[in-house]
């Protein structure tokens, strides 16, 4: 590592955070629904939309009006996506003759998409049609996230509520994140993408003849649009089999940090979003300085891991599954944000990544994907953390937990243990069930503990709703893309409905002012108590299961042991 | 079920907007400013495509510069890389195997490990640099003027300090076969 490969990780993270901060303020004022200008620029889009669908965006909802509204709008989205991959050889826009997907995988990729997730079983380029892609995928980017951060915004105004059952109205809030957040970040992403190369056309595919003779395939279609909203929505579903380490999707090192700082960007407003939506700004810098730390963490310990290969693999640096333009670096950064960020797009291969690099990138997702997290995602996770954070300390000193005045009581926190064991559960039973099932080992690409590996990072990356792989393991068959698609649906539903319910619970209650005995949580004690929390919680978990996988892989790999 | 009528009329609202609307805007944007970047950033000789200059090519005659190892074989249907790890014997023995192709005993780790996307079009300059004898060899000419053409190709890190010093190896390629005779 050198002074160059330093500076870009010090540039990142200042544009991240500067931009972040003003971000989050216009989050928090499009979920507030309570700025002028906001209004007076999206308000006739908007009001045109909510006329055409007969909505009326100040309607309150309790909670389980505001669950079923968003239970229906997603299944009409996996519908959707399901039925456009089924139909695409008799719809418009396919060129390229791309025939019907097999409806296993079809499944698979719908249910991925619509749950934030962006497992990639299926290549794009050679299996679906330009409208499945825009109509279909893209949609769900959207949507995906814009339900994210509508269960953000409602357990805030859970937490934040007076005696009140009404959580907002999902049909406003997501018009509003759509219209006024997402489209806009997204178009002028898409342009400066467009410009440094990424495809943006309808033509079919262009074949060409090489230098030396050989036919070769350049793939196009309508990339550029849907790679801003794949970054920017923590989604992460190729347009191109190889996503963003493809040239046509990822093309210059400039376009490389655009799509990087896209993916940590409206995961980290949420934070300051929060904050505002609070009027409790330190509450905001804990949970940014707890992330912000873990992340950094994961980080350091990738890159110190890919440098140090150096001394296995006779001083070569480890460009394996990497690309020239991006080097070792912006690779490393990229997986370490990608999969703390529940992103999952990919600009360098994560099962070629050094074994421990490889292993943070694991555990980043083990973790709960609230280190920054989804969009949205990320902070309705985080709370319930903050909220079982709470509670342990309330234990402790024997005094009933209170979190913003208001008391955290059984109800709550069964909601909260049910949010936070779902996705690891699944993971570990998952993998246990993999393991002994021999057609699934057949999917294989590695023997040994990268084999494992493989498997764990299957079923972390669809119960966390990440979305990137150790792509060795042959994910399109029967066993994985049902499986999978079970976890990817357990992963994001079983976390967003008791985040719903505590949203309800809370709301009805008063808050009362702090005593002597509240414990404060905007302290250093309190984000040192969290951030042991997520890791105990993460590492006790899955410890077991990373030493025989990632931990076990390095030393054997530093011993000289091949499989 | 008035929760399901009006889920369905804000998904086709929306499905209008974000997956036509807006990929549409987009392209008429991207083909009004960039237009050749919009379609592939094709390059053509005399006429005839021969390539993206973003996508790379596989070539393995002496008179050209070659590119990284590539799981798929520059074939870019579908594109994807190796996944192996560094405990694989397999990628052990690739490595080994790559290696024999170059004379000289320091080979750059770009030439010896397979890019992510099996279409890197790049090279690092010094991966450039150790074919410079080979190819003035095959094509006849002094082995200076293919290093100075080596180093006016070569790209910087972009706006001084974004990601590493390359080589793309089409378009070197590419003026080599205009300036010298194959």
């Amino acid at each position: 590592m050198n002074s160059q490969d330093a500076f870009q990780i010090f540039f990142y993270i200042v544009s991240l955070t500067l931009l972040a901060l003003p971000l989050g303020s216009y989050l928090a004022a499009t979920l507030e629904d309570k700025s002028r200008f906001q209004s007076r620029i999206f308000g006739p889009v908007e009001r045109s939309i909510y006329r055409c669908c007969g909505i009326n965006p100040g309607g309150q909802m309790n909670w389980k009006n505001y669950t079923a509204s968003l239970l229906w709008f997603n299944f009409l989205g996996f519908l959707a996506v399901f039925l456009l991959q089924l139909f695409q050889h008799k719809l418009p826009l396919n060129p390229n003759n791309s025939g019907p997907v097999e409806p296993v995988l079809a499944f698979n990729t719908a249910v991925s998409f619509m749950t934030n997730t962006n497992w990639q079983a299926y290549a794009g380029e050679t299996s679906l049609s330009y409208l499945t892609q825009m109509a279909g995928l893209a949609v769900q980017n959207f949507l995906s996230a814009a339900t994210g951060v509508a269960v953000f915004a409602a357990m805030v105004r859970g937490l934040m509520g007076r005696k009140t059952s009404g959580i907002g109205n999902f049909w406003g809030d997501i018009t509003r994140v759509t219209v006024r957040v997402l489209l806009p970040m997204s178009f002028c992403a898409a342009l400066i993408l467009a410009g440094q190369g990424v495809v943006q056309t309808f033509k079919p595919d262009s074949r060409v003849k090489t230098l030396e003779g050989v036919e070769q395939t350049i793939p196009l279609g309508p990339a550029a649009s849907q790679i801003a909203i794949k970054q920017a929505g923590s989604n992460g579903g190729g347009f191109f089999n190889a996503n963003s380490a493809h040239p046509l999707e990822n093309p210059t090192p400039l376009s490389n940090f655009i799509e990087m700082l896209l993916l940590l960007l409206l995961p980290a407003a949420c934070v300051f979003a929060y904050g505002k939506m609070a009027a409790d700004k330190g509450q905001a810098r804990i949970l940014f300085s707890v992330m912000f730390a873990v992340w950094a963490l994961g980080l350091a310990v990738s890159l110190y891991s890919e440098y140090s290969a150096a001394s296995v693999t006779g001083g070569l640096g480890l460009m394996e599954g990497k690309e020239t333009r991006f080097g070792i670096v912006n690779s490393v950064l990229w997986a370490a944000s990608t999969t703390a960020a529940s992103n999952g797009s990919v600009n360098a291969m994560h099962s070629s990544l050094s074994p421990l690099a490889g292993g943070a990138a694991l555990f980043n997702i083990m973790l709960g994907e609230v280190i920054f997290g989804g969009v949205g995602a990320g902070m309705y996770g985080m709370l319930l953390f903050v909220l079982l954070t709470v509670f342990l300390c309330g234990l402790m000193v024997g005094r009933t937990p209170e979190y913003l005045g208001k008391k955290v009581e059984k109800r709550e926190i069964q909601m909260v243990m049910a949010g936070i064991l779902a996705p690891g559960a699944v993971i570990l039973i998952g993998a246990a069930l993999t393991c002994a099932v021999p057609a699934a080992l057949a999917s294989l690409s590695s023997k040994g503990p990268h084999g494992l590996s493989e498997i764990l990072y299957a079923w972390s990356s669809a119960s966390g709703n990440n979305g990137s792989a150790f792509a060795g393991l042959n994910a399109n068959t029967s066993f994985y893309n049902i499986g999978l698609g079970i976890a990817m649906l357990i992963g994001r539903f079983a976390v967003i409905i008791p985040c719903l319910a505590i949203a309800g619970s809370m709301g009805v209650k008063s808050p009362s002012p702090p005593s002597a005995g509240t414990l404060p949580t905007d302290t250093a004690t309190f984000g040192i108590l969290l951030a042991a929390v997520i890791i105990i919680v993460g590492g006790l978990t899955f410890f077991p299961a990373l030493s025989l996988g990632p931990v076990i892989e390095h030393l054997l790999m530093l011993k000289g042991v091949l499989f | 079920m008035k929760n399901a009528t009006t889920a369905l009329k804000l998904f086709l609202c929306m499905t209008v907007i974000t997956g036509i609307f807006y990929p549409l805007v987009v392209w008429a944007g991207a083909q009004a400013l960039f237009k050749g970047k919009a379609e592939g950033s094709l390059v053509r000789v005399n006429g005839v495509v021969a390539g993206s200059g973003l996508v790379g090519q596989k070539f393995s005659r002496p008179e050209y510069f070659w590119p990284r190892p590539s799981a798929t074989g520059y074939d870019p249907m579908p594109s994807g890389g190796s996944n192996l790890s560094l405990t694989s014997a397999q990628l052990g023995a690739a490595v080994k195997e790559r290696r024999k192709g170059f004379v000289r005993a320091e080979v750059p780790a770009d030439l010896l490990f397979a890019s992510g996307s099996g279409l890197d079009p790049h090279i690092s300059p010094d991966a450039a640099l150790i074919q410079c004898d080979r190819v003035a060899a095959a094509r006849g000419v002094s082995k200076g003027d293919i290093i100075y053409l080596v180093n006016t190709v070569t790209e910087q890190r972009q706006a001084g300090f974004l990601g590493e010093p390359r080589v793309n190896v089409l378009l070197l390629n590419l003026i080599l076969d205009g300036k010298y005779l194959k």
